[in-house]
């Protein structure tokens, strides 16, 4: 440290007569570059995959094998209704991860900086959901991938196939911002993970990820029928299976912009009062 | 507003919940000049940084920075700071370098401004070796200058040091010191914070010395030093037995006062100058006495809260224990 030389480096910018930036997609560009940031994270931090990778082939082997010729007569036959399923179900819980992530950050030093720059207010946290995009393409693809293995096969196209893990991937991110919500309004990362849990539990049960939802009990149907889960699990289920899409896709789509218009102003506004 | 304020605060009032963190504070930093706020923990000093630096809303009061009001004009006053303090650090899983170009792509640096820019900040703060390891593996002092060189990518004119050294060694200590002189140098202003009435005084062209959210003086360090008194030199015969000589030898080289045995062994007298240093050492050494600890120091926080209040700044730490918990 003793090399330290007397002068600072030359580059000053003269930032205090600058007017405040006109760049157009600030909030876009800087949220962007914070996403890099988690990625980074996730990077450097594979073992935070765990949730995401193993949780699909724990279900899929255990269901399949399990249950599959009870509840379907065969295993193959089970494992082409269950995937798409499992997908949707490791997709919800893989979200209550950015909760628990966030309630731990936001603690740390490095949200005071980002607070303190000439940056919007909600690009960390418009930039921890986007960052979180490859966690829902490495579920998408690590399940796909051990369902092949296990015989699954894809009776659609190909276009349709990776339409239906868009959809996924999609309702995933706007799913995101339940938990990052959650995260502001909580104290401890276990109360993030236990709340989260109590929340997504019941809406992937209460669904037909594991059975046809007409084989439940009336008053359960009429939960069954409204709950984002079918909608999601059934869009996927008729891209990759070919089962009717009815409306489902759009339902899929209308419950994803149901919880960004919620969610996103409810987060950003706990986000910018804690303080 | 006086033209050459870049740092002004009128009335800063704080509080959280029971606990009254800032009462009423006033602070002024000229262009180009070091302010040190000195206090205890709780004294409301990272309190009063918050609410310059636009973490934090005041409950009464106003500041301004560079003339932008921080509640008002919030996004100006962020284009003009660096803030650095134990709580706006860096990101432990970015090494070094992703995290400045991080700050520099949010700056508005554009990449290749980024990459120039942290090569530079990593290169003045000697952590160019580093450059490519996560943060979360550099010790206590790359850490430090990690912070700092993060809140210096914008350029900033304004920076704040929240307890720059605060942990860090002595000799550590020391580099920081040339850091923030040659912020200075380079036309910035600087507030910074410290419990240390000697890196005030090394420092700061001018103190604020706050306590309980309520500034209790407000000094340049030799007005102050003339009121809390100036430095102590204190001598440990090796041979207990020359106590009588040294404290005879030393009474004549202080200010006038006799010296004193302040603790077991060891004698003190206040000085004047630093010239008392030499003169003691020759004169000792003309007595043929030897010393095992000879040194020269500026009165402590606690002295001079104790003579600024007429107690020590221990004694209420249950408040400061609240204020940092709020």
């Amino acid at each position: 440290m003793s090399t330290l030389v007397s002068t600072p480096p030359t580059t000053r910018t003269v930032l205090s007569t600058a007017v405040p930036n006109p760049r157009p997609l600030r909030l876009v560009r800087h949220s962007l570059a914070l996403a890099k940031r988690s990625l980074i994270k996730t990077w450097r931090t594979p073992e935070a995959l765990i949730d995401v990778t193993l949780q699909p082939v724990l279900f899929l082997v255990i269901f399949v094998y399990v249950f599959g010729g009870a509840v379907a007569g065969s295993t193959h036959d089970y494992l082409q209704f269950l995937l798409p399923g499992i997908l949707a179900q490791t997709i919800a819980t893989g979200v209550i991860a950015i909760g628990v992530n966030l309630n731990t950050d936001i603690a740390k030093g490095i949200f005071d900086r980002f607070r303190s720059l000439p940056i919007p207010r909600s690009a960390p946290l418009v930039g921890a959901v986007l960052g979180d995009v490859v966690r829902y393409v490495i579920v998408t693809v690590s399940t796909l991938a051990i369902g092949y293995l296990m015989g699954f096969r894809i009776d659609t196209d190909p276009l349709r196939a990776i339409a239906g893990c868009l959809l996924a991937v999609l309702f995933a991110l706007c799913l995101s911002w339940l938990p990052v919500y959650v995260s502001m309004k909580v104290r401890t990362p276990g109360a993030v993970q236990g709340l989260m849990f109590a929340l997504i539990m019941p809406l992937t049960f209460a669904s037909n990820v594991f059975v046809s939802a007409d084989t439940l009990p009336g008053w359960m149907q009429a939960f069954v029928d409204v709950n984002p889960m079918t909608h999601l699990v059934a869009a996927v289920r008729g891209l990759f299976v070919g089962t009717p899409l009815g409306s489902h896709v759009w339902w899929t789509l209308a419950w994803c912009a149901g919880f960004v218009a919620v969610f996103m102003p409810l987060a950003l506004r706990a986000y910018r009062k804690k303080i | 507003m006086t033209a050459d304020l870049v740092i002004e605060a009128e009335g800063l009032v704080k509080t959280f919940g029971k606990t009254r963190a800032l009462q009423g504070v006033d602070l002024a930093v000229p262009r180009g000049t070091v302010l040190g706020v000195l206090g205890p923990n709780g004294a409301g000093k990272t309190t009063a940084v918050r609410i310059l630096s636009t973490l934090l809303a005041p409950d009464g009061g106003t500041a301004r920075i560079g003339g932008f009001d921080v509640v008002r004009d919030a996004e100006r006053v962020r284009q003009t700071i660096g803030l650095t303090g134990q709580y706006a650090s860096v990101d432990e899983d970015l090494t070094g370098r992703q995290n400045l170009e991080l700050f520099g792509t949010l700056l508005e640096l554009g990449r290749n401004g980024s990459r120039r820019r942290a090569a530079e900040l990593l290169e003045w703060f000697d952590l160019t070796a580093a450059a490519d390891r996560p943060a979360k593996t550099y010790s206590g002092g790359m850490r430090r200058r990690l912070d700092l060189a993060a809140s210096l990518v914008g350029s900033p004119n304004v920076i704040f040091l929240d307890e720059p050294t605060t942990g860090l060694d002595p000799a550590k200590r020391e580099d920081m010191w040339d850091v923030v002189r040659s912020l200075v140098t380079n036309g910035s202003t600087v507030l910074l914070t410290t419990q240390y009435l000697e890196e005030a005084d090394a420092l700061a062209d001018a103190i604020t010395v706050i306590d309980h959210g309520r500034v209790i003086a407000y000094d340049t360090p030799e007005g102050l030093k003339r009121v809390v008194g100036g430095q102590t030199l204190e001598v440990r015969p090796s041979d207990p037995a020359h106590l009588g000589r040294v404290a005879a030898i030393l009474s004549e080289v202080g200010s006038g006062a006799q010296a004193d045995e302040i603790r077991k062994g060891v004698l003190a007298v206040p000085v004047t100058d630093d010239e008392a240093l030499t003169e003691s050492v020759a004169r000792l050494a003309a007595a043929g006495i030897a010393v095992t600890e000879l040194s020269l120091h500026l009165p402590s926080l606690d002295e001079v809260f104790f003579t600024l209040t007429g107690r020590t700044a221990a004694e209420d730490d249950t408040t400061g224990l609240k204020e940092i918990a709020a």
